[in-house]
């Protein structure tokens, strides 16, 4: 199993150089992980690198499917409000 | 090369160079390394763009070539800066070898970066390299405690850090670089962002310490902090400085360092003169398709910069004309000091006020070029605002060959302004802008449809004249 990038990742880049597997790639409409590829930084290190660079809450998700950085855990915001802002910016 | 070459053609670094001179930033750096309050990542850095503005993203490549199209087409572009949409040191590869093609294919043109300084240490050798020569740093804090409210984390040696042991981090980090970086003579140039209840209080402490480690200027920015920009600040209530709050925390920074006051929080791919964004011009489909000599394109950079530094020069004296004529006023004014004098005084004062013709065609907004405007609004701007106190036409307009009679080495426009101080239109080409320079005339600009009280605003507030002003009156309160 692999951890895998959502649609939220707003493709910034930080993650790509990072990857000690070369398993983060550019693709349309966001960047992707090669499962075949991604170890989840076991051997490398302690910590999964994409996730742990990632700025966007929601968009990198660990082998059993959860957020590695759950709503709130990046920006403070509680998930409550940034849902409302989320909906007022995609209404613009 | 002495502080004071290095930076008279530099808009940012320079309050007199942003009159002359142009720069453009190029959107090649998209990723980041630490998080701050006032941000949201799906928008450029806030720590020197605009928030909430998102600039479409270069490769190396293609930020190059749009440089170079740019440098062709706008002979008075003298700086190239790295600004985002991320930090341009958390994506360095890709910073570096837009520097590296740049250094070889357009040696005049300098180098700049901004960088929030969490990686700057690792790479000042590397920046020394390259014809880089200005450095800003976003520096909010000195304190770990203040820095834990601003930033949420930083990605440091392989991990997420957060709280205060992330902000002594990132702190520690970017004072070091700073200091290695004016230890090679490298001009810093310090942002701060202003935010009312948490660093307020703490800046002058900031900009004591940055100075003593070398920085050359601070730039105190207010906090931009809009709900509809998603950010934490902006969600969670936080408020931007009032005007007041923002010149009071300037002014307490001014003892210190020369302190930036015309700062217009530019875009990550901004293009032109300060608070003249010319970027939409300049789209890569229309860049694919240009044939540029440039070689050709530098001599005339040199020849265009050599024009403007004679200007400069030659505008000097009549500066002193005008500060001796003041001085001459006033000693007048202060024998037999009456109520009656002090008022002949003020209004001698108001004749000698900021004087702006405007190109507008609707009377509300600066909407019109140079070469557009068959009329000029006329405003006269002193402390308590501005009135508009005439309308002028003109006619046969800066065209080739067709001049006019009143005046036979000067464009009729340019005649017909010459008792302004300045004038203030969307565009103004290279060679009016040469012109009305030679006539004394400062030549200004707005965004097209920018209302024309807040650019007057602007403009006053950048007027030499509005200190001299201000020293004037304080003068005169002195002597009552």
């Amino acid at each position: 199993m692999s951890y895998r990038i959502t649609d939220d990742c707003v493709n910034c880049w930080a993650c790509e150089p990072l990857c000690p597997s070369q398993a983060v790639f550019a693709a349309e409409p966001h960047f992707r992980i090669d499962s075949a590829r991604c170890t989840g930084c076991e051997g490398d290190f302690a910590e999964p690198q994409c996730a742990s660079i990632c700025p966007i809450e929601g968009a990198i998700l660990d082998p059993s499917g959860a957020p590695v950085n759950p709503p709130g855990s990046l920006t403070g915001i509680p998930p409550a409000i940034w849902q409302q802002t989320q909906a007022a910016i995609q209404a613009r | 090369m002495n502080v004071q070459d290095k930076i008279r053609n530099h808009p940012c670094f320079s309050k007199d160079a942003h009159h002359h001179y142009a720069r453009m930033h190029v959107a090649v750096a998209p990723a980041c390394n630490i998080q701050c309050h006032y941000c949201n990542r799906k928008y450029d850095c806030s720590n020197e763009s605009r928030p909430g503005v998102v600039s479409e993203l270069l490769t190396p490549e293609q930020a190059v070539k749009k440089t170079l199209a740019v440098a062709a087409e706008i002979p008075q572009l003298t700086v190239l800066g790295i600004a985002g949409p991320g930090d341009p040191l958390a994506n360095p590869e890709r910073t570096f070898a837009t520097f590296a093609a740049l250094t070889d294919k357009a040696p005049d043109i300098r180098l700049c970066v901004s960088t929030n300084g969490l990686m700057l240490p690792q790479h000042v050798e590397e920046l020394c390299k390259y014809n880089i020569d200005h450095v800003t740093i976003t520096i909010n804090c000195i304190d770990p405690e203040i820095g834990a409210q601003i930033y949420p984390w930083i990605f440091w040696e392989h991990r997420r850090i957060r709280g205060a042991k992330a902000a002594a981090i990132l702190i520690d980090q970017q004072l070091k670089g700073l200091e290695m970086l004016a230890e090679r003579g490298v001009l810093v140039k310090i942002n701060s962002v202003l935010i009312p209840g948490v660093n307020d209080q703490h800046l002058a402490e900031v900009s004591r310490v940055v100075k003593e480690k070398g920085a050359f200027l601070h730039n105190i920015m207010p906090l931009i902090a809009e709900p509809e920009h998603g950010t934490f600040f902006g969600l969670m209530g936080q408020r931007s400085p009032t005007a007041d709050e923002l010149k009071a925390v300037q002014e307490q920074c001014a003892n210190d360092m020369e302190i930036m006051s015309h700062c217009r929080q530019c875009r990550a791919d901004a293009i032109g003169m300060l608070g003249q964004d010319r970027h939409a011009e300049f789209t890569l489909e229309r860049i694919d398709k240009l044939e540029i000599d440039h070689a050709a394109a530098m001599e005339r950079r040199r020849q265009v910069h050599k024009e403007i530094e004679a200007n400069r020069a030659a505008a000097q004296p009549s500066r002193v004309l005008v500060s001796l004529d003041r001085l001459t006023r006033t000693t007048k004014a202060k024998p037999g000091l009456t109520g009656a004098d002090v008022g002949n005084a003020q209004v001698a004062s108001s004749a000698k006020a900021f004087q702006v013709a405007v190109a507008s065609g609707d009377g509300r907004a600066v909407d019109q070029a140079f070469t557009e405007a068959n009329a000029f609004l006329i405003y006269r701007l002193d402390a308590q605002g501005a009135r508009q106190i005439a309308t002028r036409e003109v006619i046969a307009q800066l065209q080739a060959g067709n001049e006019g009679a009143a005046g036979a080495d000067k464009p009729a426009a340019i005649t017909a302004l010459d008792d302004c101080d300045a004038v203030l239109c969307t565009r103004i080409g290279f060679d009016a802008w040469q012109q009305l320079e030679a006539a004394g005339i400062r030549p200004l600009t707005a965004e097209a449809g920018a209302a024309i009280t807040a650019a007057l605003a602007n403009a006053y507030s950048d007027w030499p004249g509005a200190h001299e002003t201000n020293t004037d009156t304080t003068g005169r309160a002195l002597s009552a």
